[in-house]
């Protein structure tokens, strides 16, 4: 089957002019933009094209200092004692602000972070502005959500987020602080500020009082200085268990309470009874989705022997017909891998796999001769005992293995120092509900993959982390609860 | 006839392609519709629809299957599918004109030597409610005035009881009464409801010796709907890699806007892939289709909308 021409559509380009991009950002800090202590500035690019799109300030612990001595006091002086009404009422204005430049915000996602429009107009910010919906709704009920208990704020937290879902990550960690009495000082990704520096320009704008959230940007440094600042009271992270691993160690003999959203190696299960060309579609979905930049991707495929020749063809010509390329198109299934260094990686754990005997197999698209791309990747003629089965890669790289069994397929999925999504392709209920009490994951999606509602709880087992975000689960970690 | 069955079913059984129909692969209901919808996402643009457009228009089987057609009703049909816009220049034709048996010789006189095809619905179309020696005396009745094509419906009834085989042996059957005209068999999948049987009579369809599988009459609601193409198409494709053999689709009935048309081709495109994407093996069915690709390409040329006064509508 050929599919040349299912890739070479008409350009249609979002247009960038329907955003606006300062060409210089200073750090949010109670209320106000101001300069850094450190005068220090650093360039974000596009990662599609590698041209700067914007210099951005750089905190040092003088700023990190002011950011959450402003939440401290904002923390003390109103919002804590605010009922919770009102501050239900400053976050439905957050939310419906982002709702009311959802446009621009998909369109700076994606310039800023390499993800293809459609995903960042069709998932990121619609499910951003829904958390903040979502949160806002529990902020004058925490009564029912901690029944005849009393729930009461911690104090500051620091947030410190990924460069995967920018604005997306943002929310989920911003909206269950507010909605339960505590302040903010976030501090978003190096390569991807952009969002979340938007997103203070709508804080601001919607009056919420000076302090409540603070936006700093920085390096590991600056994350550094807000995990062990003394007055921070709650560290919520999402990034790599490395990180995860030297915050843990950082904290520990604190009382800072802490929730991580670490790394993951997810299972994708497909039994000989499952609807196939949905299961493949489920597993493209599961591994190409964001350029594989998600840490509950499913990146390790497991299929039952009698199917896998019927799979690995269908796989092979659904990943002919992903576009990659422009992620301004709207056409662009596959955008760009969101820096060097991450292209740097992924080529690394390719040529590993080579190394180790794998075989590999990319589609036959063109990349754009600028920028940082990568093709979308499978390895067959893996075991278990690869290093690209088993260390997360976070590009778009899927790795598959044949099983026979339940219990095999169980324990093979289990066989990983990560535990945070799996999915399960089968027509049989039974085995669905089996399957879904013995694998060692937070998450995991029977029949679909990658599934994402405010309402739902997400985190991990092992080393994925711990503390759930989303849902009523999201509210314990921002409460002491007597 | 009942030799040439047996021996062609002996034939499969003997080189294993035969299936137990019973276990036609499941469709996930979620999965397909969501498949389906992102098709509709496709951002369809300059060239491209243009092609896409002028392409569509090739594929249309134009269609009259009324109780009060009438030879004059036919003959401005088969002279629209000719000429179907000539202020535009350079269009192509439509691929076929569909009309009850009674009216084929009409259709392939008026359409001469034009390359466009007649194909005729019959086998008591558009229910099937008949018996079978009836249903292949009116496909080879159909033949026997010059169709090129025949659109037969599938016994639903007999389908719904479980009864594989007697379906799987009418189409059977219909294709011989076919001769040279190629047969689009179709399932009527608003009767068939679930998409589990529709891929279930995919299937018996391809086995059975379908050149083209076709949604529905039209006369039934709903008709063709994307997700059910999908699956039809994903039967296609299946089919494919076990044969090697190409079998055609054609969704029919409810296809009345140029943007739908042109979500189907995006949907092709990406299932069947490029060897698909003309009209031997593809084909919409349908009467108003046509008009509003016309309005599209008049407006990608002039960058203004005309009235629909513009447009003929025989």
């Amino acid at each position: 089957m050929k599919f040349d021409s299912a890739r070479e559509l008409a350009p249609a380009p979002e247009s960038k002019s329907a955003a606006t991009i300062k060409p210089q950002y200073e750090l949010f800090i109670n209320g106000k933009f101001e300069k850094p202590a450190s005068k220090k500035y650093y360039h974000t690019i596009n990662p599609a094209t590698e041209e700067r799109i914007s210099s951005i300030a750089e905190s040092n612990q003088a700023d990190v200092d002011r950011a959450v001595k402003a939440a401290r006091q904002a923390y003390e002086k109103t919002w804590k004692k605010m009922p919770g009404k009102e501050r239900a009422k400053y976050i439905f204005r957050i939310a419906r602000m982002v709702q009311e430049r959802a446009r621009e915000f998909s369109i700076v996602e994606t310039l800023n972070g390499g993800k293809p429009i459609r995903e960042s107009r069709d998932f990121d910010v619609p499910t951003a502005a829904n958390h903040f919906f979502y949160y806002a709704g529990w902020a004058d009920k925490l009564e029912y959500a901690f029944p005849n208990r009393q729930a009461s704020p911690l104090g500051v937290a620091g947030q410190i987020i990924p460069w995967n879902f920018p604005l997306l990550m943002a929310a989920w960690k911003i909206a269950p602080a507010l909605a339960t009495g505590n302040t903010v000082v976030l501090k978003p990704a190096e390569t991807t500020p952009l969002t979340a520096l938007k997103l203070a320009e709508i804080i601001q704008e919607a009056d919420l009082p000076p302090g409540v959230v603070n936006i700093i940007t920085g390096a590991g440094a600056t994350g550094a200085a807000i995990v062990n600042h003394p007055d921070v009271n709650k560290i919520a992270f999402t990034g790599s268990t490395d990180v995860g691993k030297i915050i843990q160690r950082a904290i520990a003999g604190t009382s800072k309470k802490a929730t991580l959203e670490l790394g993951g190696k997810a299972a994708n299960i497909i039994f000989d009874d499952a609807p196939l060309d949905q299961a493949v579609e489920g597993v493209i979905n599961g591994i190409f989705f964001n350029q594989g930049h998600v840490c509950c991707a499913g990146s390790r495929l497991y299929v039952q022997e009698s199917v896998f020749d019927q799979v690995l063809r269908k796989l092979k010509d659904r990943m002919e017909t992903l576009i990659v390329g422009d992620p301004m198109d709207k056409n662009t299934d596959i955008g760009a891998i969101n820096s060097k260094a991450q292209l740097d990686t992924i080529n690394k754990y390719l040529k590993i796999g080579l190394q180790e005997g794998a075989d590999m197999y990319q589609s036959s698209c063109k990349l754009p001769g600028k920028g940082f791309f990568c093709r979308p990747t499978l390895f067959t003629n893996v075991a278990q005992s690869n290093r690209i089965t088993q260390e997360e890669i976070f590009g778009p790289v899927l790795t598959i293995q044949t099983f026979r069994t339940d219990d095999e397929v169980i324990a093979k999925a289990n066989n990983t120092p990560y535990g945070l999504s799996s999915g399960v392709w089968t027509d049989k209920g039974s085995k669905i509900f089996n399957l879904t009490t013995k694998l060692r994951s937070g998450v995991v999606w029977a029949n679909t993959f990658n599934k994402f509602d405010p309402v739902s709880p997400f985190g991990g087992y092992k080393e994925s982390g711990y503390g759930r975000e989303g849902g009523l689960h999201g509210l314990y970690a921002y409460v002491n609860v007597k | 006839m009942l030799h040439w069955l047996q021996t062609k079913i002996f034939k499969m059984a003997v080189n294993g392609t035969l299936p137990d129909f019973s276990f036609s692969p499941h469709v996930d209901q979620v999965g397909i519709e969501e498949r389906a919808s992102r098709f509709t996402k496709r951002s369809i643009k300059n060239e491209t629809k243009v092609n896409g457009l002028k392409l569509a228009l090739n594929m249309i089987d134009l269609t009259t299957l009324e109780g009060k057609d009438t030879d004059g009703k036919v003959k401005q049909l088969c002279y629209k599918a000719m000429h179907l816009h000539d202020v535009y220049g350079g269009l192509p034709t439509v691929a076929a004109v569909c009309v009850y048996p009674s009216m084929v010789r009409v259709a392939k006189q008026a359409l001469g030597n034009s390359g466009i095809k007649v194909a005729a619905v019959a086998t008591a179309f558009p229910s099937g409610q008949a018996p079978r020696d009836v249903k292949i005396r009116d496909t080879k009745f159909a033949v026997d005035e010059g169709a090129d094509e025949i659109d037969m419906v599938i016994s639903r009834g007999k389908f719904h009881q479980g009864e594989y085989n007697f379906v799987f042996d009418e189409i059977a059957a219909v294709k011989e009464a076919c001769s040279a005209a190629r047969l689009k068999v179709i399932l009527e999948t608003g009767e068939l409801v679930t998409y589990d049987k529709v891929r279930r009579a995919s299937d018996i369809a391809m086995y059975a010796g379908a050149d083209f599988i076709k949604t529905s009459t039209g006369k039934i609601s709903p008709a063709a709907t994307m997700p059910v193409t999908l699956v039809m198409l994903e039967a296609i494709r299946d089919f494919y890699y076990k044969t090697g053999k190409k079998i055609a689709m054609k969704p029919a009935g409810g296809i009345s806007k140029a943007k739908l048309a042109l979500h189907y081709l995006v949907m092709l495109n990406e299932v069947l892939g490029e060897e698909w994407m003309n009209n031997e093996w593809f084909r919409f069915g349908a009467s108003s289709l046509a008009n509003d690709i016309l309005m599209q390409l008049m407006k990608q040329k002039t960058g203004v909308y005309q009235s629909p006064d513009y447009f003929s509508i025989d």
